[in-house]
């Protein structure tokens, strides 16, 4: 499948059908990576606190550390789990926005420079929301 | 119940929500709320942010595959994100002003619709004619692989397409569901362009959408760890296993019977929401 569209490069230029490959195996290895790092912390939590009982009925809003990622960070080698989940998940929620920062690049390449303005947009209203 | 058998159980939940939402199309995230709220008894907030995640793993992880094959139109993905990013970061900010009684109300209703579109016979996509200026200009006129060979398509009313994108958006930041339906009915009807395109830019933008309502759930703490864990895995668990198993012929009968367990959870999450219990 991945010949079909993949291989037309022409003159070494990047074509849309290059970008399309990258973007495919950056969202593939993302998700890995997050899932790996979500499941390293939640046995890391069910040990900890497994016997322990959820509450959950009521809203009471996350600690610091669940919030912020450099406390995230920090609570990790302290050896807590719900932080390193926390980390693994905004691995998870970076994969997205990663595809758009390749798009861009990608582009930038190609010089369509109305779709990089376009990407750049996008990439600008997620992150300062952030 | 202790955390152990409590995530034990919500991972079990989360992988049969996942495999029904890949094989039926409707995606994980309209079952994962009720099942959360009506169930498990968990705060509304933490299940929208809960299922905002799982949507993000299992868009990202389908888009992969689709991406890859050359059906995305990823130019048209990248102009609608606008609209859709947009309307997420407002609906984001909309779910902490509403009360919960008024967003489980509405998940409801949306609910029903989602259903019901699903079973929506698509609009023949346009396949020739004079592509509009608009279209030509932003280069979304495409084509996409078929046994028969490439099949080229037209975009039509980019305009329209914008708008319903940008309600989708919303939908999506203040209720933490894909909105996956709308977004196809967006491509598919206004747009007219093919269900195979359609179903898979619509997927591929939903990663994106997401991702801009979810840092304003997780800043403001709707986002629990020990929820998101068993659900994420649960989730794209499921959908790895639906991606796999190739029951096209089933499809249909299995796509009856999600709905009506969605539309009896959607009048749950509407009863609830009017006496005020969730």
């Amino acid at each position: 499948m991945a010949t079909t569209k993949g291989a037309r490069r022409i003159g070494g230029k990047i074509r849309d059908a290059d970008l399309e490959q990258i973007i495919g195996e950056l969202l593939r290895y993302g998700v890995l990576a997050s899932s790996l790092v979500v499941l390293a912390g939640g046995i890391v939590y069910l040990v900890r606190h497994g016997g322990q009982y959820p509450q959950y009925q009521a809203f009471r809003g996350e600690p610091d550390k669940m919030r912020k990622p450099v406390l995230m960070w920090e609570a990790v080698w302290r050896g807590e789990g719900r932080p390193l989940i926390q980390l693994g998940l905004l691995i998870l929620v970076a994969t997205p926005i990663a595809r758009i920062l390749f798009s861009f690049i990608g582009y930038l390449l190609e010089k369509d420079y109305l779709y990089a303005a376009l990407t750049v947009i996008v990439l600008l209203v997620i992150l300062l929301n952030f | 119940m202790t955390i152990l058998v409590f995530s034990v159980i919500l991972f079990f939940g989360a992988l049969i929500a996942g495999l029904l939402g890949s094989l039926t199309g409707l995606g994980g995230g309209v079952v994962l709320i009720p099942l959360l709220t009506l169930v498990f008894k968990v705060d509304i907030h933490y299940a929208i942010g809960t299922s905002l995640i799982s949507v993000i793993a299992t868009s990202s992880g389908a888009a992969a595959a689709y991406v890859k094959e050359g059906i995305t139109n990823i130019r048209l993905g990248m102009f609608l994100e606008l609209a859709t990013t947009a309307g997420a970061i407002g609906g984001a900010f909309l779910a902490t002003y509403l009360p919960t009684s008024v967003i489980a109300i509405l998940f409801g209703v949306i609910l029903i619709v989602s259903a019901l579109l699903s079973f929506a016979r698509p609009a023949d996509p346009v396949t020739a004619g004079t592509p509009s200026a608009l279209s030509k200009k932003l280069r979304l006129n495409n084509s996409f692989p078929t046994p028969e060979g490439e099949k080229h398509y037209l975009v039509k009313n980019v305009v329209g397409g914008f708008i319903m994108m940008n309600i989708a958006g919303v939908i999506s930041g203040l209720l933490g569901i894909g909105s996956g339906a709308l977004k196809v009915i967006a491509m598919d009807n206004i747009m007219r362009i093919p269900f195979k395109v359609s179903t898979t830019t619509s997927n591929f933008m939903i990663g994106v959408t997401a991702a801009a309502s979810v840092g304003i759930y997780l800043k403001r703490g709707y986002i629990d760890p020990g929820l998101s864990m068993p659900v994420m895995l649960g989730v794209l668990g499921g959908a790895f296993l639906g991606s796999r198993m190739l029951t096209k012929a089933k499809t249909k009968s299995l796509k009856m019977l999600f709905a009506a367990v969605i539309l009896v959870l959607a009048a749950e999450m509407i009863y609830n929401g009017i006496n005020h219990t969730i």
